[in-house]
C-alpha cells in the first residue's frame, strides 16, 4: 500500500525519485503558496491595562517555516537530549523544554514566540530549563548538546552542563531559581543606563513566581522604570507541586501588583509573539516594566527523573496532549491557508533531523575537557595563578 | 612609645572623633587622612574616570551614606550614578550582579556586612561562579563592600566577621584593608578589578586618621590585590593580622619591645588570594607565628593560615607550634564590659607573644 502511493504520488508530481534520495522540486512553485495571512488569536487578560495586544496576527510565509523549523529543532533537540540522558551518556540534571513524544505539547512556542517579539541586540535571562532558549538566543544544537554531555566542544566548554550555558545577551542557564529574576532587571538597569534602547526579557516559573526577591524585583524595577519584561511560564506544576497547591494566587500576571500584566495563551506562537510585542512597545517607550503570564503545560516529569504521573492523572496529560501542541497548531494554520507544502515541511523535518543526529554525533565522539582546563577560568583578565589541588603537594594551573 | 586611645564610635550620625596614634614614619608636614575620606576619595576618583562605575546601596545618595562614606557623591554624580534603594539585599545585590554581567561597573554597598546574607546567594553563586561555569564567556565586574566584624555596642546580630566565609569560595577576591591607604588603594583596585571582589571595611576604622604619603594621593594610586605588608620588622616573632586588629598587633609590639621582644607585623590587606608567601618568608625568619583575628577561631583565617604553614617549607623553621588569637566563640554580647572580653586586646596579643617565646 505504501509502495504503491509512492508510485502515484511521484506520478502525480512528474519527478523521478530513487530510494532514499529527497524529492527537490515539487510540481508548485513558490509563486503558488500565499505570501502572508491573518489570524484570529485569542485574546489576553488584562491587568492594569487599558489595551492589550492586537487580536489578530499577521504570519509570512517566511516568519511560519522559520518558526516551524526552530520549534521542530527544539522539540527534536530536546528529544534526542532524553534519550541520551536514558543512556546515561547525559548526567546530572537535565530539564527538558517539550513533552515526550513528537505528539506532545510544549513550550517552544514560548521560545519561538518572545524571540519573534524582540531583537537579538535584546537580553535575556532564564532559570535552569534554558535549553530552547539557548538555541533561539544564538547556540548551536551542537554545541548544546555537547555541553549536556560534558565534552570539551560544549558552549561553556563542558564545565556548566545543562543549567549554565550563555551565549551573547544571554545570561543562562541559572540554577537557583527566581535568583535570575533581580540579575534580569539589573541587566535592564544596564540597558536604561547605557541608553541603547535595549530591554530584558525575564523568566520564571510558576515555582519561583512565589519567591520573596521577585517581589523585591518588581518593586525595584517599577520605582526605577527599568525596561524589563518580566515572563512567568506558568506550567501549572512547580515539580511535583500543583499551583493550587503553592500560591495563594495563581493569577500570576497580577502578581506584580502595581506592574501592568497580561495573561497570554503560550502554546500559541502567533499569540505570545503578539504579546511579546506589546510589551517590548511599553518598555521601551519609558513606562517601565511589564508581566506576562505564558499559560503552558508540561507534559513530561519535572526533569529526566520524574516520570510525572504520581502527581497528577494519565487522563490529565492525554487530554491536554491531545488539544493543543504548538508545533501542530502551526503547521494546521500554514498548510490550512496554503503558505506551505506537506512535502516542505517533511524536508524541514528531515533536516532538522539530520542536524540534530550529526549534533548528537559530535557530542558523543568528542572529547572531555582536557584536565588541564580544570582550575581555568576563574578570574578575567588576570596574569595565571596558582591552584591548591586535593593535596599539598599538587599544584594546578589556572588561567583566566 | 606609650599611645594614648580613647576610642571612638561612629554611629549613624558620626562625626568622628580622633583617635591619637603614633606613626611608624615621621612627616611632619604628611596630609592626614580618615579611612573615610581614602575610601571617599577612591570611590570618587573611580566614579570620574570609568562611567560604567556606579554606587547603589541604601542610604548611599541623599543621606550621603550611613556612615557617610559616600558624603557628597551624589551631589556630584546625580542620581543616574548614586542609587538609593529600598531595604531589599537580595533583591538590589542581584540587580547589581545582573548589572555587571551586562557591561556596567556597579559598587554595592551593603550597609554593614551583616545584611549579606541575606543576599549571599547572588555573591557566590551569581557572582563569584559565573566565570568559570560560563568557561569564560561571562565575567562579572562587581565590588560588594562595606562594614565588616565588630563595631561598638551594637550586639550579637550587628558585628559578625565575614572574612572566613567569603575567604572560602573560589571566584571571589577579598581584601581587607586597615589604613587610609589600604583602604584606597584596595579599593580603587577593586573597582578596577574585572571580577567580584568583596572589601571587609571596618566601622571602627573609619574615623582613624593615617598619614597619606604623596605617591598616596594620586588619583592612579592602587594597591594589588593578593599582596600582604610587612607593617613593622622584627626578629623574634611574627604576628599576621587584618583590618583592626592590625593596629592591636602594632599597639603590642611597642609595649613587647620595650621587653626586648621584637615583632614583625604583616598587614594580610587581603584574604582571598592569601599572599602566603610573605609569611612564610617571615617565619622562616622569626621562627614563631601567631595570627590575630577578629572573626571567630572556628574555621577561620588563622586556620587557614596555620594550615598553610604546616603544609609548606615554613614548618620546618617553626621553633613553637603557630597559635591564634581569635575573637571569642560566642555571639557578641551587648554590655561594654562583655563585649570588650569577646575581642582580641592589646594585652591578649602580648600574652599569646610571651607563651609562644616561652618567657
Amino acid at each position: 500500500m505504501q509502495k504503491m502511493l509512492t508510485i502515484i504520488s511521484n506520478v502525480l508530481r512528474g519527478s523521478a525519485s530513487r530510494n532514499g534520495t529527497r524529492v527537490v522540486v515539487s510540481a508548485r512553485t513558490y509563486a503558488d503558496f500565499t505570501p502572508q495571512a491573518t489570524f484570529d488569536i485569542k485574546k489576553c487578560d488584562l491587568h492594569r491595562l487599558e489595551e492589550g495586544p492586537p487580536q489578530q496576527a499577521v504570519l509570512t510565509r517566511e516568519e511560519g517555516l522559520q518558526y516551524y523549523r526552530t520549534m521542530q529543532t527544539m522539540r527534536r533537540m530536546e528529544l534526542k537530549a532524553d534519550q541520551l540522558y536514558k543512556q546515561k551518556i547525559i548526567r546530572g540534571f537535565c530539564h527538558l523544554y517539550d513533552g515526550q513524544s513528537l505528539t506532545d505539547s510544549s513550550q517552544e512556542a514560548c521560545a519561538v514566540g518572545i524571540e519573534a517579539g524582540i531583537n537579538l541586540t535584546d537580553h535575556l535571562i532564564t532559570a535552569y530549563r534554558a535549553h530552547g532558549y539557548t538555541l533561539t538566543r544564538g547556540g548551536t544544537v551542537r554545541e548544546i548538546l555537547a555541553e549536556l554531555t560534558g565534552r570539551r566542544g560544549g558552549i561553556a566548554k563542558g564545565k556548566g552542563g545543562s543549567m549554565h550555558m550563555y551565549t551573547k545577551n544571554f545570561y543562562g542557564g541559572n540554577g537557583i531559581v527566581g535568583a535570575q529574576v533581580p540579575l534580569g532587571a539589573g541587566v535592564a538597569l544596564a540597558c536604561k543606563y547605557q541608553e541603547k534602547n535595549e530591554l530584558c526579557v525575564c523568566l520564571y516559573g510558576d515555582g519561583a513566581a512565589n519567591q520573596g526577591q521577585i517581589f523585591e524585583t518588581y518593586n525595584m524595577a517599577s520605582l526605577w522604570k527599568l525596561p524589563c519584561i518580566f515572563i512567568c511560564e506558568n506550567n501549572k506544576y512547580g515539580m511535583g507541586t500543583s499551583v493550587e497547591r503553592a500560591a495563594a494566587s495563581t493569577d500570576y500576571y497580577k502578581r506584580g501588583d502595581f506592574i501592568p500584566g497580561l495573561r497570554v495563551d503560550g502554546m500559541d506562537v502567533l499569540c505570545v509573539r503578539e504579546a511579546t510585542k506589546f510589551a517590548a512597545e511599553h518598555c521601551r517607550s519609558g513606562k517601565g516594566p511589564i508581566l506576562m503570564e505564558l499559560q503552558t503545560y508540561r507534559y513530561h516529569g519535572h526533569s529526566m527523573s520524574d516520570p510525572g504521573i504520581s502527581y497528577r492523572t494519565r487522563e490529565e496529560i492525554q487530554e491536554v496532549r491531545s488539544k493543543s501542541d504548538p508545533i501542530s497548531m502551526l503547521k494546521d494554520r500554514m498548510l490550512n491557508n496554503n503558505m506551505a507544502s506537506v512535502e516542505e515541511l517533511k524536508e524541514i523535518d528531515v533536516e532538522v533531523r539530520k542536524e540534530i543526529e550529526d549534533a548528537a554525533q559530535f557530542a558523543t565522539t568528542d572529547p572531555e575537557p582536557p584536565l588541564d582546563d580544570l582550575c581555568n577560568h576563574l578570574f578575567y583578565n588576570d596574569p595565571p595563578i596558582e591552584v591548591r589541588g586535593t593535596n599539598p603537594w599538587t599544584k594546578l594551573k589556572s588561567v583566566s | 612609645m606609650a599611645s594614648l586611645r580613647c576610642f571612638l564610635r561612629s554611629g549613624r550620625n558620626a562625626v568622628s572623633v580622633i583617635l591619637r596614634r603614633e606613626f611608624h614614619k615621621t612627616s611632619p608636614a604628611a596630609l592626614q587622612v580618615t579611612v573615610r575620606d581614602a575610601l571617599n576619595q577612591a570611590m570618587d576618583e573611580e566614579l570620574e574616570r570609568d562611567e560604567r562605575v556606579f554606587l547603589l546601596g541604601e542610604e548611599v545618595a541623599q543621606y550621603d551614606g550611613a556612615y557617610k562614606v559616600s558624603r557628597g557623591l551624589w551631589k556630584k554624580y546625580g542620581d543616574k550614578r548614586i542609587i538609593d534603594t529600598p531595604i531589599t539585599e537580595m533583591g538590589f545585590a542581584g540587580i547589581a550582579v545582573g548589572a555587571a554581567m551586562a557591561g556596567l561597573r556597579p559598587i554595592c554597598e551593603f550597609m554593614t556586612f551583616n545584611f549579606s546574607m541575606q543576599a549571599i546567594d547572588q555573591v557566590i553563586n551569581s557572582a563569584a561562579k559565573t566565570y568559570y561555569m560560563s568557561a569564560g564567556l561571562q565575567p562579572v565586574p562587581i565590588v560588594f563592600r562595606g562594614p565588616n566584624g565588630a563595631s561598638a555596642g551594637v550586639a550579637a546580630q550587628h558585628s559578625q566577621c565575614f572574612a572566613a566565609w567569603y575567604g572560602h569560595c573560589p571566584g571571589l577576591k577579598v581584601i581587607s584593608p586597615w589604613s587610609a591607604e589600604d583602604a584606597k588603594g584596595l579599593l580603587k583596585s577593586a573597582i578596577r578589578d574585572d571580577n567580584p571582589v568583596v572589601v571587609l571595611e571596618n566601622e571602627l576604622m573609619y574615623g582613624v586618621p593615617f598619614e597619606m604619603s604623596e605617591e598616596a594621593q594620586s588619583k592612579d594610586f592602587t594597591i594589588p590585590i593578593g599582596k600582604a605588608k610587612v607593617e613593622r620588622q622584627g626578629s623574634h616573632i611574627t604576628l599576621v593580622s587584618h583590618s583592626r586588629m592590625v593596629g592591636h598587633c602594632l599597639d603590642a609590639a611597642a609595649v613587647l619591645a620595650k621587653e626586648g621582644i621584637e615583632c614583625e607585623v604583616i598587614n594580610l590587606r587581603t584574604i582571598r588570594p592569601m599572599d602566603i608567601d610573605t609569611i612564610e618568608a617571615s617565619v622562616m625568619k622569626t621562627n614563631h607565628l601567631i595570627t590575630v583575628e577578629g572573626g571567630w577561631p572556628q574555621f577561620g583565617v588563622g586556620a587557614e593560615i596555620c594550615a598553610r604553614i604546616m603544609e609548606g617549607q615554613a614548618f620546618n623553621y617553626l621553633d613553637a607550634p603557630a597559635i591564634r588569637v581569635t575573637g571569642v566563640d560566642i555571639p557578641m554580647p551587648y554590655a561594654k564590659i562583655l563585649e570588650d572580653h569577646s575581642t582580641p586586646q592589646i594585652k591578649d596579643i602580648i600574652f599569646s607573644v610571651k607563651k609562644t617565646l616561652n618567657v
